[in-house]
């Protein structure tokens, strides 16, 4: 029993909010001081299925999985080097992994805009992808240096004394001990990605449109309905994605063990 | 120095490591362990044991010397392919994996095919005491149940040579006695030669065939544990071992001539300047004596200190009156302070060594109560 408190808890906690907005999804009209909507529309839930709204989707989803899958494999890398060895810069090179995090990411990708043009990759998927990595990278970095950092160096040694040559060594032993660290911050910069608003806008030009990219355009023509409706759309994948991942969430695993670390 | 009996599985020659140049951990390392047989490798913490162990393993590129295996050298080969087997301190066992996929890990890096795994995991486990724990989870063993599950991953590759590193020290200390008797018979079984690491004498004496003592990245000394308590052959040996009464004084074919008057002792010692060294178990109380020759190798002590120690107590002695010396007595011994006794030091457990210019800082073993506030 008590092993289901904390996925409980977690649901509920997710779950609450999003009450109002399915109850503004459905409302074809609801002013103060009415407590429900005065009057029901299928409007709203129409749009979901709205072939705009679907490319949308289809479009976020690309981005943010490329992105978390990119981030991953960068801050695999990058946290394996500074969670395992020391050598010197060790500090520098931690500092210059965060900061993309710390420095507004407007301001860099203003600059980086203009490289963007000149390889053409502006106004296009790819380069969304790479300016989102700018937010993401340093959060997977961070909690995969620290989960590298708890692995004990003997592991790898043991594996090799039982014949496990390197890759096999990294495949078998090192890369499953550090996975649920991986699933979290993968997850981690999936959020962030499919959140992104002010980057898609500037590097996609309007021609990649994201989900938070129609949310904002409901929002500035006031249809309330179209938002709660929209913003439903964008719930539900991380909720599905916390359901598949809320095992590594809570609970002693190694990546809130890393967490304590920091 | 050569203590192995039979043919040498496993020999260490001129080996010299550092992490730095110019500054070796390990320096020039010539050890020898018998096909069959079990070499603890004893030293204090920080000598270099560990070290020497790994680079045999070929997890540390030697800076000079030779390892061969069997009669042929390793030295090109990495470590994944030396016919070698580690267990470490730590259990280190992969958390991911079953007991059994634990064990055959090493099986499968061969490509070994499944039914052949699982029959030698199957056996290996049985041998190691823990039969049907094949399917069991990593987290839900005890301490000693983990360091036999490494034992058994390591011992079912066969490998020529079984490398230990203190496998039993994170133990307490009753478990260890036993993971002792357990790595005894299982090391008889198989006929497995052995290098065993350990700062504990009691572990090394208990379990090894010879012991080679190892102190500031240096063989001290290498033969049969009894050898070390009667026969030590330096004084850092017999400090080591502890609990020595040294008497400094010169060797004249039987005769010992030092303060307390002349000493018989053992033939065969080289004549010349030396140091007596008895162990404290072995000295005799007695009553006070008239004389002062040494006569009957019985000298007059008087008693500055006396020290319950449970199973025994010892006495702080003056010997003639200004040597200090330790003497172990059973516990029921009646003995007070200030008493003046006489003590016969006999002549079998008389041993001298050569005159050593070291400074009295060797490090000393660390005793068994400290040990466990350590761990």
């Amino acid at each position: 029993m008590r092993r289901a408190i904390g996925p409980t808890a977690l649901a509920v906690g997710l779950l609450l909010p999003v009450l109002p907005l399915l109850a503004w999804a459905v409302s074809g009209q609801w002013r103060y001081p009415a407590l429900v909507p005065e009057r029901l529309t299928g409007r709203g839930l129409g749009l979901i299925a709205d072939r705009d709204v679907l490319e949308a989707l289809a479009t976020s989803l690309v981005i943010a999985t490329a992105v978390a899958v990119l981030a991953a494999a960068l801050g695999l890398g990058a946290g394996r080097a500074v969670g395992m060895y020391s050598f010197p810069g060790r500090g520098v090179v931690q500092f210059l992994l965060l900061a993309p995090a710390l420095v507004p990411t407007i301001a860099v990708a203003l600059g980086i805009q203009v490289f963007l043009i000149r390889y053409g990759l502006a106004d296009s998927v790819a380069g969304v992808v790479l300016v989102q990595l700018i937010p993401t990278v340093p959060y997977v970095s961070l909690v995969m240096g620290a989960a590298f950092a708890n692995l004990d160096p003997d592991v790898e040694d043991q594996a090799r004394m039982l014949g496990a040559g390197p890759v096999r060594r990294a495949v078998l032993v090192a890369l499953p001990a550090v996975r649920p660290a991986l699933v979290v911050s993968a997850f981690l910069a999936f959020l962030i990605s499919w959140s992104e608003y002010i980057l898609t806008l500037l590097v996609g030009g309007g021609t990649v449109r994201t989900l938070p990219l129609l949310l904002f355009a409901a929002i500035g023509s006031a249809d309330y309905t179209a938002a709660a409706a929209l913003a439903l759309v964008i719930a539900v994948p991380p909720l599905v994605l916390i359901g598949v991942t809320s095992r590594f969430l809570t609970g002693a695993t190694p990546a809130t063990v890393g967490f304590g670390r920091l | 120095m050569s203590a192995a009996t039979g043919r040498a599985d496993l020999v260490v020659e001129g080996v010299r490591v550092g992490y730095r140049p110019g500054c070796p951990v390990v320096d020039d390392i010539d050890l020898t362990v018998g096909a069959g047989t079990l070499t603890a490798l004893l030293g204090p913490s920080g000598c270099g044991k560990t070290t020497l162990l790994k680079a045999v393993a070929g997890l540390i590129t030697l800076q000079s010397g030779e390892v061969r295996v069997g009669g042929s050298s390793v030295i090109e080969l990495p470590a994944e392919r030396r016919p070698v087997g580690l267990v470490f301190q730590k259990p280190l066992l992969f958390p991911h994996l079953s007991v059994g996929d634990n064990v055959a890990f090493g099986l499968r890096m061969r490509g070994l095919p499944r039914r052949a795994r699982r029959e030698r995991v199957t056996r290996m486990l049985e041998l190691v005491e823990l039969p049907g724990l094949t399917g069991r989870r990593v987290g839900e063993l005890s301490g000693g149940q983990e360091q036999r599950v490494a034992l058994a991953r390591a011992l079912v590759l066969d490998p020529r040579v079984l490398l230990l590193d203190e496998p039993f020290s994170q133990l307490d200390a009753d478990l260890r006695a036993r993971m002792r008797e357990l790595l005894g018979r299982v090391q008889r079984d198989l006929g497995i030669t052995t290098l065993f690491v350990t700062h504990d004498q009691q572990e090394a004496v208990d379990v090894a065939d010879h012991v080679a003592l190892m102190l500031d990245g240096r063989i001290e000394a290498h033969g049969p544990p009894v050898e070390f308590y009667s026969r030590p052959a330096t004084l850092r040996v017999a400090r080591f071992l502890g609990g020595t009464n040294e008497i400094p004084g010169t060797v004249s074919g039987r005769e010992f001539t030092c303060d307390l008057g002349t000493l018989e002792v053992p033939s065969g010692l080289a004549d010349g300047p030396g140091v007596l060294v008895v162990r404290p178990e072995a000295l005799c109380p007695g009553a006070a004596p008239t004389n002062l020759s040494g006569a009957g190798n019985v000298v007059p002590a008087t008693v500055t200190a006396v020290r319950f120690r449970g199973t025994h107590q010892t006495a702080e002695l003056r010997l003639g009156g200004a040597l200090p010396a330790t003497m172990t007595l059973s516990p029921a011994f009646r003995i007070a302070e200030g008493e003046e006794i006489s003590v016969r030091l006999p002549v079998p457990a008389c041993h001298v060594v050569p005159f050593e210019h070291t400074p009295q800082s060797i490090p000393s073993p660390p005793t068994v109560e400290g040990e466990r506030s350590r761990a």
